[in-house]
């Protein structure tokens, strides 16, 4: 298992992080030793199992159209970096 | 309070009913012993001592009253993954270093509808990712036991606070091992309920299809009587199980004779110390003096959790790890100078580095082209692995091993190799991969550090595993072992 430099800043990438050159190498090490592991999944005959994503086989439940929950913007917008007049604010984006 | 003897949370209960001690008192008793020696320990995030002491004063009102809940006065810890409406709640990561949250965890809510008084948050691994609570960016917190060791993780905070009678119980979370391990490396009982037993609701989400809030308390009765509180079905959540809630107190005293207990063959075998398989032989054969019948089984895809569990957590991680971008709330960069230099350098600045490694997996798992080979395959085995289990139940009833590879390892001997650390959960991660319940108990201790046996059961048969693990605590007394006094008296 062996991640290229452009492969780790790609992922970097969608995962929205940005990654110290310094640490690089080091983070690649460990990377590729934890995928390393997931080579072992290699000895389980998975044909025609299917995937497992609810332990319990749950399935989503559905409830009537109704409107449950009252208005607490005030309340969540109250621990957010920067906000002005029920808006949050973010670097400008169209200039 | 303060005695040799560590105090359950049963028995507090009955000082209170009996009116032998105000909750107020309880709880300044509480905070002395915090104060005292939390500051070596770091079991606590945040301490509530104006809270706590509010709460207890409205306790001791209600008793007076005639009105109060069944758990009016009892102290708790909280692990700092629950939120708790108004008080900070970090989930142990810069990220949520100011967070304070707008609602309740729904297990929290039920917990103080019942009178629970909230003393604190307890530490524990960043966002849960961790063996040995060193994640944490509130730095480790330390083993009772020996201060040079860890707890354990995740849950190491609520741990060490139970083991060093801080507070007489503590809520957890258990994703991979985060309940057990640390309780069988502190020394006390810990259950983690079956997958959907309790509401995720309010807790801070790690992997949303394994994680389980549960308890961590001295005895296994102090677990029925704090688990029959928190567990239900919850409308909120919709992974909340709407199977019907015994009542775990009465039914500690329900028969086990002739009870099946399923030994996994490769679990007893060189990757378990050979001195921990001692002690956990030893506490089998006292449960087979007391009618319990061992037979061996077989988990054949069991040691696949391991890659099975570091794809699918992860995977589940880097989804839910998302919603952390600097703008709602949570950690905010500095001057960023674009939308994209404020999400990746928020998060960059807000992530420890056991976090980021997770969230990067994951995203490699789940991106195209390695989705099939990694999170599908890993999923697919998932279905093998609870399979065994479901095999495994048509011949006995509960499932015993150890819950951890070893006692307490000391702080840093496995941080810098998450690979090596991932090995702490091999007797551990199946059970969530496969939703079942299970709890880890304190057997004879090894060389002055506590030894965990797990106990595993079906779907929605906790009842069964408090009653054993009851009727072992009531012929033996490891589970009310203390840590020596800090300071090395004797």
């Amino acid at each position: 298992m062996s991640l290229g430099a452009e492969q780790l800043e790609r992922l970097a990438a969608l995962a929205r992080l940005r990654i110290d050159p310094g640490e690089a190498p080091a983070l690649k090490d460990a990377l590729e030793r934890i995928l390393g592991l997931a080579e072992e999944l290699a000895a389980a005959d998975t044909t025609g199992i299917d995937p497992l994503a609810n332990p319990l086989d749950a399935v989503q439940p559905l409830r009537a159209d109704t409107v449950t929950e009252s208005n607490r913007r005030d309340a969540f917008q109250a621990i957010a970096p920067a906000v002005e007049d029920g808006l949050y604010l973010v670097p400008r984006v169209v200039e | 309070m303060a005695s040799e003897t560590p105090v359950t949370a049963s028995s507090l209960l009955e000082a209170l009913d009996q009116g032998r001690c105000s909750a107020e008192e309880l709880i300044r008793d509480c905070l002395d012993r915090i104060g005292a020696v939390d500051g070596a320990l770091n079991s606590f995030i945040t301490v509530d001592a104006e809270g706590a002491l509010a709460a207890a004063r409205a306790a001791d009102a209600d008793r007076a009253a005639g009105r109060a809940g069944p758990l009016a006065g009892l102290p708790l810890a909280h692990k700092d993954i629950f939120c708790t409406e108004g008080l900070r709640t970090s989930c142990a990561s810069r990220m949520l270093d100011t967070f304070v949250p707008p609602y309740s965890a729904t297990a929290v809510q039920r917990l103080a509808t019942a009178g629970a008084v909230t003393v604190g948050k307890t530490n524990m691994d960043e966002f849960a990712m961790g063996s040995s609570n060193e994640t944490s960016y509130y730095g480790p917190c330390r083993n009772p036991w020996d201060g040079d060791r860890v707890p354990g993780g995740s849950s190491g905070g609520s741990a060490a606070a139970v083991a060093a009678g801080l507070v007489p119980a503590a809520t957890g979370t258990d994703t991979g091992g985060s309940i057990r391990q640390p309780a069988a490396l502190c020394g006390i009982t810990g259950i983690k309920p079956t997958y959907g037993r309790v509401s995720r609701l309010g807790m801070i989400a790690f992997a949303s299809s394994l994680d389980q809030g549960g308890v961590m308390a001295r005895s296994a009765e102090d677990c029925a009587l704090l688990l029959g509180t928190m567990a239900g079905h919850d409308p909120a959540d919709s992974t909340s199980a709407r199977e019907p809630v015994p009542d775990y107190r009465s039914g500690l005293t329900m028969a086990l004779d002739g009870l099946r207990i399923g030994l996994p063959r490769r679990w007893f075998d060189a990757s378990l110390d050979s001195a921990v398989g001692d002690r956990l032989r030893a506490a089998l054969g006292e449960l087979e003096a007391r009618g319990a019948r061992l037979v061996d089984i077989d988990l054949p895809h069991n040691h696949l959790s391991i890659p099975a569990y570091y794809l699918i957590a992860p995977a589940e991680a880097s989804t839910n790890l998302a919603r952390y971008d600097g703008v709602r709330y949570g950690h905010r960069c500095k001057a960023p100078l674009d939308l994209e230099d404020l999400y990746t350098r928020s998060r960059e600045e807000g992530f420890g580095a056991e976090v980021q490694r997770r969230i990067l997996i994951g995203t490699y798992a789940l991106s195209a082209g390695y989705y099939d080979a990694y999170y599908k395959k890993a999923q697919q085995t998932r279905r093998l692995i609870r399979q065994d289990y479901l095999d495994a139940f048509t011949g006995v009833d509960v499932i015993a091993g150890p819950t951890a590879p070893g006692t307490a390892f000391r702080l840093g001997e496995k941080i810098d190799d998450p690979v090596t650390m991932y090995q702490e959960d091999s007797y551990t991660l199946g059970v969530n991969l496969a939703g079942l319940p299970a709890l880890s108990l304190p057997v004879e201790p090894l060389g002055g550090l506590p030894v965990g046996l797990q106990l595993i059961g079906q779907h929605f048969d906790e009842a069964r595993l408090l009653a054993l693990a009851h009727r072992y605590q009531q012929d033996t007394d490891w589970h009310l072992q203390a840590p020596p006094p800090p300071g090395g008296a004797a």
